[in-house]
């Protein structure tokens, strides 16, 4: 029995096409699935190898459906950090694109679907599974962090439900990718139009892409997402003049636009007749948390807006009372049926049930003005986006440290990482070192040579006094 | 500086890399030129020449080849 999507009831529509002049109707969809999943026969531990092609969709959507468990990961992720991954986890099969295979010579390819392949791993570890597990993904996937979301089932389901309420989602859709379905914000436009039977647009390719302008152009593709820094390059691109006439929504998310690209977008939107929303969320809540409807874009702007139907926001005071003032910060509770189940560190806990509760404290300061909507003002925890990928500082330090054995401290603001040494002569390869691990631009990363890291009497380190070289 | 200084400095400035590796350097051979790397490439090659790319020759700039045919066009008319 399928666990999240009926794909059959939406026959002979197209699911998915993709660049190269590929489609499946959601009809073939079912049935590859049924395959590929059959093929495997059990509840087990897939490491789903992401891309925006049909192999990896079909994949995705097989294990979903039929109760085996992936575990999404980028197919770009760097080699010691896969297999870090690999270790801790022990997957029975790799879902991999056919020119990976090579990667694992010493797997065997136990079936071929759409240029994608499923390995057999051959470990011998097996860890069990919560019945309710539906998928793991990683929190800050650039620095493949062992740490996963464990998702439900429910979660993914109520989650996708409401995210296709509050955007008025039908069959007649086309939303084409932009962002990796490694990254919960990409795979809830999966899981959202999936349930509609609407038909995705797979490429790879990119914004700054004739390529991606001519797909989206010829298969007049209705919406997309982008996190912030997408739209500082569609304001680079000027988009404002671009002729999109089957665009209908642009959604925002990942990571607090500029109050000025708010702005522009929204003023475009309303102009053009199309809808710009910008949305809130985290993958320990599935993928989204808040939204703006789009008839306030303009008027809210700076604003992540309400929560999603089903969900609910409370503010809570540094003296743990509930905030019920106005312009007040605290940090955001977020409380529904899609908030996770909870963390996973190693093996032994893909056992563990519901630690949440329903209850996600979301470690974002907030607060909500005298109409009811909210904004973000700051952060509690140690991470930043960067081009909308989280990335924990922590666990740079930890990185940097493991490798150099030096002293180091990471800070900084969202798009713009500044890691401090203490050893100037180590301090380009520590940028080498950090780019190559995240794969992310090496615009987004400077190291500054201090004489020493600020610490208190009991050797914690004072990031807010790194502040001063960055502010 | 000649215009070809200027170009190939903007290109060794943003990407971060030296004048051996310019010749047949495509988009996304490297990490630094992916969309983020080239927005600023874009940014940095409007400054030095004093234009404004249109929106076709962005996404049309794919190397650093097809970079110098798009900017030797009439509407930016830098010579090379």
């Amino acid at each position: 029995m399928e666990r999240i999507w009926n794909l059959e009831e939406h026959k002979g529509k197209a699911a998915l096409i993709d660049e190269f002049g590929g489609e499946l109707t959601y009809e073939a969809l079912n049935s590859k699935a049924h395959n590929l999943a059959g093929r495997i026969g059990h509840r087990c531990l897939v490491f789903s190898f992401c891309r925006n092609e049909i192999g990896s969709v079909l994949g995705y959507t097989a294990f979903l459906n039929h109760g085996i468990v992936p575990v999404m990961v980028s197919s770009h992720l760097e080699e010691t950090l896969l297999n870090n991954l690999l270790g801790t986890y022990s997957p029975e099969y790799l879902w991999v694109p056919a020119d990976q295979v090579e990667q694992f010579p010493e797997m065997c390819v136990e079936h071929e679907a759409y240029n994608y392949a499923l390995l057999k791993t051959g470990y011998e570890v097996k860890y069990s599974l919560y019945d309710e597990l539906g998928l793991l993904i990683t929190t800050s996937g650039s620095t493949g962090s062992p740490k996963l979301v464990r998702q439900s089932y429910t979660n993914l389901l109520d989650n996708a439900r409401s995210i296709a309420e509050y955007l008025k989602l039908d069959h007649t859709e086309r939303p084409i990718t932009t962002l990796p379905m490694n990254y919960v914000y990409g795979l809830s436009v999966i899981n959202s139009h999936f349930l509609v039977g609407a038909t995705l647009l797979l490429t790879d390719k990119g914004l700054m892409q004739k390529e991606f302008w001519n797909f989206f152009k010829e298969k007049e593709a209705t919406s997309f997402g982008g996190v912030p820094y997408t739209y500082e390059m569609l304001d680079k691109l000027r988009f404002y003049h671009m002729k999109l006439p089957s665009l209908r929504t642009m959604t925002q998310a990942g990571g607090k636009i500029t109050p000025e690209l708010h702005e522009k977008f929204a003023a475009y939107a309303e102009k053009q007749g199309k809808n710009f929303v910008v949305m809130y969320g985290a993958a320990e809540a599935t993928s989204r948390m808040g939204y703006l409807p789009p008839e306030k874009a303009v008027e809210k702007k700076g604003s992540m807006g309400i929560p999603i139907p089903g969900g609910k926001f409370t503010l809570v005071g540094a003296d743990g009372q509930k905030i019920s003032e106005p312009l007040t910060t605290g940090e955001l509770v977020y409380e529904g049926k899609n908030v996770t189940l909870g963390y996973a560190e190693c093996g032994e806990d893909l056992i563990k049930g519901d630690e949440r509760h329903g209850k996600l404290e979301t470690g974002d300061m907030a607060q909500f003005d005298h109409d009811g909507f909210y904004y973000i003002v700051g952060r509690k925890k140690r991470f930043l986006k960067i081009y909308g990928n989280r990335v924990n500082l922590d666990e740079i330090d930890r990185l940097i440290k493991g490798e150099f054995e030096i002293e180091v401290a990471s800070a900084g603001v969202d798009d713009h990482m500044y890691i401090f040494v203490t050893d100037a002569g180590k301090a380009e390869l520590v940028r080498d070192f950090v780019v190559n691990k995240t794969k992310l631009n090496p615009v987004a990363f400077k190291v500054i040579t201090i004489d020493g890291i600020p610490k208190n009497d009991s050797g914690k380190t004072l990031y807010k006094e790194l502040a001063k070289y960055y502010e | 500086m000649s215009n070809l200084e200027k170009y190939n400095a903007a290109f060794m400035e943003c990407l971060e890399i030296t004048e051996g590796q310019l010749a047949g350097l495509k988009y996304q051979d490297i990490t630094a030129w992916d969309s983020v790397g080239h927005m600023g490439l874009i940014a940095a090659l409007e400054d030095a020449f004093d234009i404004m790319f249109d929106t076709d020759d962005i996404i049309d700039f794919n190397s650093y080849e097809k970079g110098k045919e798009i900017l030797a066009k009439d509407e930016y008319g830098v010579e090379f």
